[in-house]
């Protein structure tokens, strides 16, 4: 218990520094990596507390696809050089409004943290959770049985935000060679080939 | 202190959310480090979803883990779309340039 304890105070510790670190970092791409730093430890944290599949698929989802997305963008706009600045420079009118209302936000969530009553039975009720099977196996048989509905909306919206994306960031470049699939599927043998009859000692003209 | 309880998990959320929303209000120069805040609270809401699944022994939670992972990820990919064409517009996608609706 002593292990459990020295871990979970080391990953959240690490977790709420990384944090802080995105909204203060003056470089936009030193943001971007506290971010990951914040999505492992995290991830580390739901691995110990027993939601194995989700740690990984946290590190997987944000780690790998997330991360790497707002670390591209960052680099293409070249908006590294921008640098972020709260208490220089001009001043904002925000500031106050935002601390009051982040401020407001947390001590709401710490009365309902520390004012909560426990159900006396919550902690020994874990009937699924510490069965034989394992983490995974649990989700898959929830899963794919009562919350398939669910399941297959999350696919739609993923489709829906990859048709979205592309929509949104293609765009028709004139004087730009492409492969156009539809003249190359609709060649017709009769126009494109031609047989020629070569005669001897002439040879065949190729441009006409 | 010692025993990790569905507590520490919950004021662990609660810190990061605070930060998340701190971040959104405060930040004035970067509309990208204002979607990694929305990400930040995402997590957050992650952290307590999963906390009170394992703490109570019910596996509904983690599947509704799942589907804020799958909205997560969906914003993150429309939200930095909206900022690349935005970029390619403007020519800048910081806070204070952004003005065209004169909110």
């Amino acid at each position: 218990m002593l292990i459990h304890s020295i871990f979970f105070y080391f990953f959240s510790i690490i977790a709420i520094f990384s944090s802080l670190m995105v909204i203060t970092s003056r470089n936009t791409v030193n943001s971007v990596f506290f971010l990951i730093l914040d999505f492992i430890s995290v991830g580390c944290l739901f691995i110990m507390v027993g939601a194995e599949f989700l740690g990984m698929i946290i590190l997987i989802v944000y780690v790998g696809a997330v991360a790497v997305l707002f670390l591209f963008v960052v680099m293409m706009l070249n908006v590294a050089e921008q640098k972020q600045s709260w208490f220089i420079g001009k001043k904002s009118t925000h500031i106050p409004t935002g601390l009051i209302v982040s401020v407001l936000i947390f001590l709401e969530l710490l009365v309902v943290v520390g004012g909560w009553k426990y159900k006396d039975n919550l902690m020994s009720s874990s009937s699924l959770i510490f069965s034989k099977i394992s983490n995974t196996h649990q989700l898959g048989l929830v899963m794919y049985t009562d919350y398939i509905l669910y399941f297959q909306l999350a696919g739609i919206i993923l489709l829906l935000s990859m048709i979205g994306a592309i929509l949104l960031t293609f765009r028709e470049r004139p004087g730009v060679k492409r492969q156009s699939y539809i003249k190359q599927i609709s060649r017709d043998p009769k126009t494109s080939v031609e047989l020629k009859n070569v005669q001897s000692y002439e040879g065949v003209k190729v441009d006409d | 202190m010692i025993e990790i309880s569905l507590g520490h998990y919950l004021s662990l959320g609660a810190i990061i959310f605070f930060l998340g929303v701190m971040g959104i209000f405060l930040n004035r120069k970067n509309v990208i480090v204002i979607l990694m805040s929305i990400e930040l609270i995402l997590l957050a809401v992650n952290i307590n979803l999963i906390s009170f699944s394992i703490f109570s022994g019910d596996i509904v939670g983690q599947i509704f883990t799942m589907l804020t992972l799958t909205v997560a990820a969906a914003e993150a990919a429309i939200g930095l779309a909206i900022i690349v064409i935005y970029y390619r517009n403007k020519g800048s996608i910081r806070v204070e340039d952004i003005h065209g609706m004169k909110g």
